[in-house]
């Protein structure tokens, strides 16, 4: 695989800083395709795919139930005096629920890993890269791209989606808290609120987008780590910037992929 | 056996550069069965840089690279990962897994290219830490090693599958003068006992002094001198005695 070369200094360029930008374009294209190439060829690493699942997804939930909860807590707050007025105070179960399995479910959890998974992915591999260990397995005639990047990808992409359900859980059910503060409603009348209120077709494209998410925040991530160059300081900026560019990617696709949900599903 | 089939590793004309610097410049060397060769030079004349590319985590510009008679740079990965089975390579800082104990670490390469049951991986990781002597360290974890331990960890982990080439780079670098000597004589001992053929790049006149049976320098990415330790360091040339004289004060 050859990967443009990033330039690694201090200060760069206007030219250099361009020259950056496409370099980190096309490497992370060349970076995914080679994902592409060996995720379907043997041996599949289940073992460590599972590892890395425990890792990067399992020991996110602390801090995405914490965010779950306070999503709907807050948005229910923020509605309810609004939706007062206009005497709809019914609809905020369906209001908070359909928000959140639609949009802030699905992009908040992917901000929240991306912030704690793609940095760590970052870190770890640039530091495995400047330590010689990637050199090291390859030398073991061990494909370290197979071994390290592939199973770290796999595990991010399968793992956000659950994440996400499980945040989207969270926050209906803060919402609920919120609610029963504020307004005379109990847990029947919010569950069956929530219920009718939502379809399907909301479920799948929100749910759907995570993989996508759960990919970038992987991938680039490994491909930050993977391409570290110049020390610890090398792999500080892996991991910064591993955050900043999968969120960036995130809000993107985002975008591309409401509109090509309301292209697919136009009633929704 | 005839002469081609004594040589174990051959690099002609090889040239590498970075950023347009040339690194090694038209090198040509060859090692033969059982040879201990040491390369010496400065820093940044391109002594890793050639243990890189030998084992073809490097392509350079130009030359040719042969292991066993293979091609290493032109021949595809699998075959190169074949060839790569054979060799083993000690990191400068020994390039340990960090995230696997040493017991991990050192069954990493057995239990991915051999059917070696857990019992008989077992007993190789045992002798494996009882060549370097620290049988007691098997489940630490890496961060829990010191620097020499570390390389004593490096060293079993590339002689547990038995390569037939070791390539070491900078082995004793930032160790203290002792642990030095035991880490040198360990190599000599590897050898030996495994018979084994060993590129070793240094610039501890000491290590040298034990292991090498032949030594080369590079100067500005040549190689600027051949022959044995003593014609080196008995040599008349200026640049030779300023470069061992620091050693031999070290040594004193």
């Amino acid at each position: 695989m050859n990967l443009p070369r990033i330039i690694f200094k201090g200060k760069l360029t206007g030219t250099e800083k361009l020259y950056n930008f496409f370099a980190t374009l096309s490497g992370l294209t060349i970076f995914t395709m080679e994902f592409f190439k060996y995720v379907f060829t043997p041996p599949f690493e289940i073992a460590e795919i599972k590892k890395h699942m425990n890792e990067l997804g399992v020991k996110t939930f602390p801090i995405v139930s914490i965010t779950g909860l306070i999503i709907g807590l807050v948005i229910t707050m923020q509605s309810q005096p609004t939706m007062q007025r206009f005497g709809a105070t019914d609809f905020l179960p369906a209001m908070v629920s359909i928000s959140v399995i639609r949009e802030l479910g699905p992009v908040i959890t992917a901000l929240i890993f991306a912030g704690r998974v793609s940095s760590g992915i970052g870190a770890e591999l640039g530091s495995m890269r400047v330590t010689e260990q990637i050199d090291a397995m390859e030398v073991s005639a061990i494909n370290p791209f197979k071994y390290l990047v592939v199973t770290r990808v796999i595990a991010t992409t399968l793992i956000l989606p659950i994440l996400t359900i499980y945040v989207i859980m969270i926050a209906i059910f803060g919402g609920y808290i919120a609610v029963i503060i504020t307004e005379n409603m109990n847990f029947a009348y919010y569950q069956s609120s929530v219920i009718n209120a939502v379809q399907f077709g909301d479920l799948i494209p929100g749910i759907t987008k995570t993989f996508v998410f759960g990919f970038i925040v992987g991938i680039v991530g490994a491909y930050k780590g993977y391409t570290a160059d110049g020390g610890t300081e090398g792999v500080g900026k892996a991991s910064t910037t591993s955050v900043v560019l999968s969120s960036l990617l995130i809000l993107i696709f985002d975008t591309i992929l409401v509109k090509v949900t309301l292209w697919i599903w136009p009633t929704i | 056996m005839d002469m081609a089939d004594n040589i174990i590793v051959k690099v002609e004309n090889l040239s590498k550069g970075f950023d347009g610097f040339p690194v090694l410049d038209d090198v040509s060397l060859s090692v033969n069965k059982g040879e201990n060769l040491v390369v010496f030079g400065k820093s940044g004349t391109g002594k890793s840089v050639l243990l890189k590319c030998i084992i073809g985590l490097m392509k350079p510009e130009e030359g040719r690279v042969f292991v066993h008679g293979a091609d290493v740079l032109n021949i595809p990965l699998k075959e190169l990962n074949e060839i790569r089975k054979n060799i083993g390579f000690l990191f400068q800082g020994a390039a340990l897994y960090d995230s696997m104990s040493v017991r991990q670490n050192l069954e990493f390469p057995l239990k991915r290219h051999f059917n070696y049951s857990q019992k008989e991986i077992d007993s190789k990781i045992h002798r494996a830490l009882e060549v370097v002597s620290l049988t007691e360290a098997v489940d630490k974890m890496p961060s829990e090693l010191s620097g020499g331990m570390k390389k004593r960890i490096g060293l079993a982990r590339s002689i547990i599958t038995e390569p037939q080439l070791m390539l070491y780079d900078e082995p004793t670098t930032g160790l203290d003068p002792i642990t030095s000597k035991e880490i040198s004589e360990l190599i000599i001992n590897l050898q030996n006992q495994f018979r084994m053929t060993s590129i070793v790049v240094t610039h501890d006149l000491m290590c040298a002094k034990i292991i090498a049976d032949r030594a080369i320098f590079l100067k500005e990415g040549k190689v600027a001198y051949e022959g044995s330790i003593d014609s080196l360091t008995g040599s008349k040339d200026k640049f030779l005695i300023n470069f061992f004289s620091y050693d031999l004060v070290k040594e004193s």
